[in-house]
């Protein structure tokens, strides 16, 4: 903890997953860093890259299959519709405390200077192109890239 | 506790926010940017004052909300007070510090 005191410079987040609950946490982190006047950089990896694709942002799901708080029994919230209905449920309550929708916060964490990265290993699986990203994201890099975007004292990494 | 700024006497808590906003003045806001190695232009002023109305109003601050403003929106909100924004602006202001998350 030597450090900068332990200070926290940087802040590397990593997105894997495209579960809404998870991509609204990545971007709260990386919007809270920026606030503190913290670096921020994101780099978006398998399902992580659906918060990042124009045509699948907006269309994000919270999971009601395989996660407990969502205290329902597994069979139920495997039900057609029921992912629907939870996600309309929570974008409901995210209004309510003057959450952004998905592309908004994108366009908040690029005017805050957040960067986007997008994983080149990623984007080849899903057969992904530039054009079917975000306008923001920075440029499709590899993991070693974004280590080195890392380097430097006072760099903290998040896997989410 | 206290602090000498300006010419004058202020209440601030711990992190240096005034407690009390009826004594905040311009030099007082000049006095408290230097701190923050800013020197304030008309456009730091449009927001300080944009921040001060809304405190009045009772509005809580956020980043979103302050680039829905219409006064400054966030890319230039950064420009101008580098290094958290809300929390040095707010400070310069006179105002408490938002609690806010987005």
């Amino acid at each position: 903890m030597n450090e900068f005191n332990g200070e926290i410079k940087k802040m590397m987040i990593i997105l894997s997953k495209a579960t809404l609950e998870n991509v609204y946490a990545a971007f709260v982190l990386a919007n809270g860093a920026r606030m503190e006047g913290i670096e921020a950089e994101m780099f978006f990896t398998f399902f992580g890259l659906e918060a990042i694709h124009k045509k699948k942002l907006e269309h994000l799901h919270v999971a009601t299959v395989g996660n407990p708080a969502m205290h329902m029994p597994t069979m139920l919230g495997g039900l057609p519709g029921m992912e629907a209905l939870a996600t309309s449920m929570m974008k409901k309550e995210m209004e309510k405390i003057d959450m952004p929708d998905v592309h908004e916060f994108l366009e908040i964490l690029t005017a805050s200077g957040v960067k986007l990265w997008a994983c080149k290993l990623a984007m080849e699986m899903f057969h992904y192109t530039k054009e079917d990203l975000y306008e923001g994201v920075d440029d499709i890099i590899t993991v070693g890239d974004f280590y080195k975007q890392g380097s430097g004292l006072g760099t903290h990494m998040l896997f989410i | 506790m206290e602090k000498m700024i300006a010419g004058t006497t202020v209440t601030v808590n711990e992190e240096g926010y005034l407690t009390n906003f009826a004594q905040w003045n311009k030099a007082v806001g000049e006095e408290l940017a230097k701190e923050a190695n800013l020197s304030l232009t008309p456009r730091h002023w449009e927001v300080l004052t944009y921040l001060q109305n809304e405190f009045k109003n009772d509005v809580a601050l956020s980043i979103r909300r302050v680039g829905k403003s219409g006064v400054v929106d966030i890319k230039e909100f950064y420009a101008l007070f580098p290094n958290a924004p809300l929390k040095t602006a707010t400070k310069i202001a006179g105002i408490p510090k938002p609690a806010s998350c987005i």
